[in-house]
């Protein structure tokens, strides 16, 4: 067999997850002399025709060429791999889903008809078959190397599925919820960023998106009782991953008790 | 990228972009005013903090809140982390590999490795600002309307200070590496458009200024300011009003502020052949070269009179009231307005980024640039023209990638 290749492609997203890539300074040269990178066009004018050993895939779905063009980006690829919010839950363009998406573009341009999208914004796996899927929004750097270790290993990726909240302890963080009463989304968000929210003083807003198997009515009332509202907690879970299922129906869990100190929301006021 | 020849002239350019559009200005409606500065970092990844911070200034104009300088200077530090990781990312990534002949920067480490490791160093330094400061490299946590979550401590920046000294070496280097450069002879005569804040080069706040004499507060940009949509873009064209097309981003900066760069940034400026002003868009490489410079210098001078900032924020009570804000991203001026009720949700949100600003620009320069080579054939012009688009370092970056040339010469 000879150097595996490596495809990167971008769709509805913000270029942060293929960025991470090149954010690797210390080992982008050390991975280019074991893959190929055969098509990376925010990098690279050459441009290598497929199939691909493994593709990154970047954005989320919300045009109907987009729609074609995964189909096409799969049937090239060996092993795809989902990078990111937007390709694992459709990212923060999801929140067209809850809304009427004419409507939005007539706010936006002030000619709707030059603009053709479709009125979702959808994870790739909506459409293909994906391999596996990384959260986060951005992803993590460290996360990245070791998805692409184990591809080029042959072992499954090291990535592991509990909350944000085993992280935090294991980083020796004060817990913002005991110590000041912040919401904070860590108990249901998926792991991964390293806890960077609470160890800067603040709750976690949830761009991992969800954990496996999040305790919805506990969370709720843990945010209910830091003050939240109702509409603050709608708010709190559709963000980046608003599109994620078990975001979508925490977002829409009612139950809790009454806000008990007022109005505060997800950013810590 | 499409061509329209007649009778050996270049009658129409138009730079088609496909950027399927994600709607922030209509989703932003009905949030919280302290939730832009985290949702619209997530415009583009590359310059969150350009985002970030204008909204951050839009929302505390609009709640009659003006942070400490302190806290201005730690945002602006933060700011300078994104300059240089920006701009190492476009030198060394995008840009430099075009002059040297090569399709990639990886291609180019194969021989030159040296050279790709110091712009990835200069990155890497560019993060370690964006990390401390910021929490994150890609959409930063640590920033919040009215401040900072938590501002960093002296021995934590000490240590950032040591890497930056190190980074200000290979900065210069970097000057004098792209000054070698061979720049094609091409000029525009664009008006140019860029923040100032006379006696200090703008970044994070300024009166907006032109070459052309124009002088307005943010909060009268829409005044000045006319954006468009063409039927064959989803980018927005920007024009100002009752004068037309202009240009904003390093070049501009530099020939507005380059009088108020820092003393080793003006040397290296000097040294490399830049003038008062920059009109060749292929010498972008040089001013972003230097650009680094001033932004290292700029973070060692912050970090060394650095004391954390006690508060780190401000509560942004929520008013009725509209706010602007506008910073310079690395690409140029960002300009955001909400609107915001007496709860402090928002009512209506307009932004301007930097790439919509410049599009009439670089089509105008395209058509010149197309028409003086006409007798290359499809793949040399498609090869030159990105080239030619690269310079301006369009937030499109893939794009300028992936040219999908079409050239009607009937």
């Amino acid at each position: 067999m000879g150097v595996p290749t490596l495809a990167v492609w971008k769709f509805a997203s913000c270029d942060g997850c293929q960025l991470t890539l090149l954010d690797c300074e210390d080992e982008l040269l050390a991975i280019a002399s074991r893959v190929k990178i055969a098509h990376f066009v925010e990098a690279s004018s050459e441009i290598q025709p497929g199939p691909y050993d493994v593709s990154l895939v970047e954005g989320s779905i919300t045009t109907a060429a987009d729609a074609e063009r995964i189909r096409q980006v799969r049937e090239m690829s060996r092993t795809l791999v989902t990078i990111g919010a937007c390709a694992t839950a459709g990212g923060v363009q999801a929140l067209r889903n809850f809304a009427d998406v004419r409507e939005f573009t007539s706010v936006v341009y002030a000619r709707p008809d030059y603009i053709s999208a479709l009125a979702t914004s959808t994870p790739i796996a909506a459409h293909v078959d994906v391999d596996f899927e990384l959260h986060g929004c951005p992803i993590d750097r460290r996360q990245l190397l070791e998805v692409i270790m184990a591809l080029l290993a042959g072992r499954k990726p090291n990535i592991p599925a509990h909350s944000v909240c085993f992280e935090c302890k294991q980083r020796g963080n004060v817990c913002v919820v005991v110590a000041h009463g912040t919401p904070c989304l860590g108990p249901v968000t998926h792991a991964g960023c390293g806890a960077l929210c609470p160890a800067h003083r603040r709750g976690c807003y949830g761009c991992f998106g969800p954990m496996e198997t999040p305790n919805a009515g506990a969370q709720v009332g843990l945010l209910r009782a830091a003050g939240l509202d109702e509409a603050d907690v709608r708010r709190a879970f559709r963000t980046f991953n608003a599109g994620a299922p078990a975001f979508i129906e925490l977002s829409r869990v009612t139950a809790g008790p009454p806000p008990a100190r007022g109005p505060r929301d997800i950013a810590g006021r | 990228m499409h061509v329209r020849v007649r009778a050996g002239a270049v009658e129409d350019v138009r730079l088609e972009i496909y950027e399927p559009p994600r709607f922030f200005e209509a989703f932003l409606r009905g949030r919280q005013h302290t939730e832009p500065p985290d949702i619209t970092a997530r415009i583009c990844g590359i310059c969150p903090v350009a985002y970030q911070m204008s909204a951050c200034l839009a929302i505390e104009a609009a709640c009659g809140i003006e942070v400490s300088a302190p806290v201005a200077d730690l945002r602006r530090l933060l700011y300078c982390g994104e300059w240089i990781e920006s701009h190492a990312l476009h030198i060394y990534l995008l840009h430099a590999p075009d002059f040297l002949g090569y399709t990639s920067a990886l291609e180019l480490a194969k021989d030159r490795r040296g050279l790709v490791e110091r712009g990835l160093a200069l990155k890497k330094a560019g993060n370690a600002i964006m990390e401390l400061v910021g929490g994150r490299a890609i959409h930063p946590v640590n920033v919040r309307v009215g401040g900072f979550y938590r501002a960093p401590a002296k021995p934590e920046m000490a240590a950032l200070a040591e890497k930056l000294h190190v980074a200000l070496d290979q900065a210069l280097d970097t000057v004098r590496w792209a000054a070698g450069f061979e720049f094609p002879d091409f000029h525009h005569d664009h008006e140019m458009l860029a923040l100032v804040t006379p006696g200090q080069y703008a970044i994070d706040r300024g009166t907006v200024a032109s070459t052309g004499g124009l002088r307005f507060a943010p909060a009268e940009f829409e005044d000045y300011v006319i954006e468009e949509q063409v039927p064959h873009s989803t980018a927005l064209h920007a024009r100002l009003a009752g004068r037309g097309r202009y240009l904003t981003g390093p070049t501009a900066r530099y020939t507005l502020s380059g009088k108020w760069l820092s003393p080793v940034a003006r040397q290296a400026a000097d040294e490399a052949g830049l003038g008062a002003e920059c009109r060749n868009p292929y010498r972008s490489i040089l001013v972003r070269a230097v650009e680094v410079v001033y932004a290292v210098d700029e973070a060692l001078r912050l970090i060394k009179r650095y004391e954390p900032p006690a508060p780190c924020y401000l509560e942004v009570p929520p008013r009725a009231a509209v706010g602007h804000g506008a910073t310079e991203a690395p690409r140029g001026v960002l300009f955001h307005r909400y609107a915001i009720d007496a709860g402090g949700l928002i009512t209506s949100a307009r932004i301007v980024p930097p790439t919509s600003q410049n599009q009439a620009s670089i089509e105008d320069d395209l058509r010149r640039f197309v028409a003086d080579r006409l007798d290359l054939d499809d793949q040399q012009l498609t090869w030159q023209c990105e080239q030619a688009i690269r310079n301006y370092d369009p937030c499109i970056s893939c794009a300028t990638h992936f040219l999908d040339l079409t050239v009607d010469r009937a």
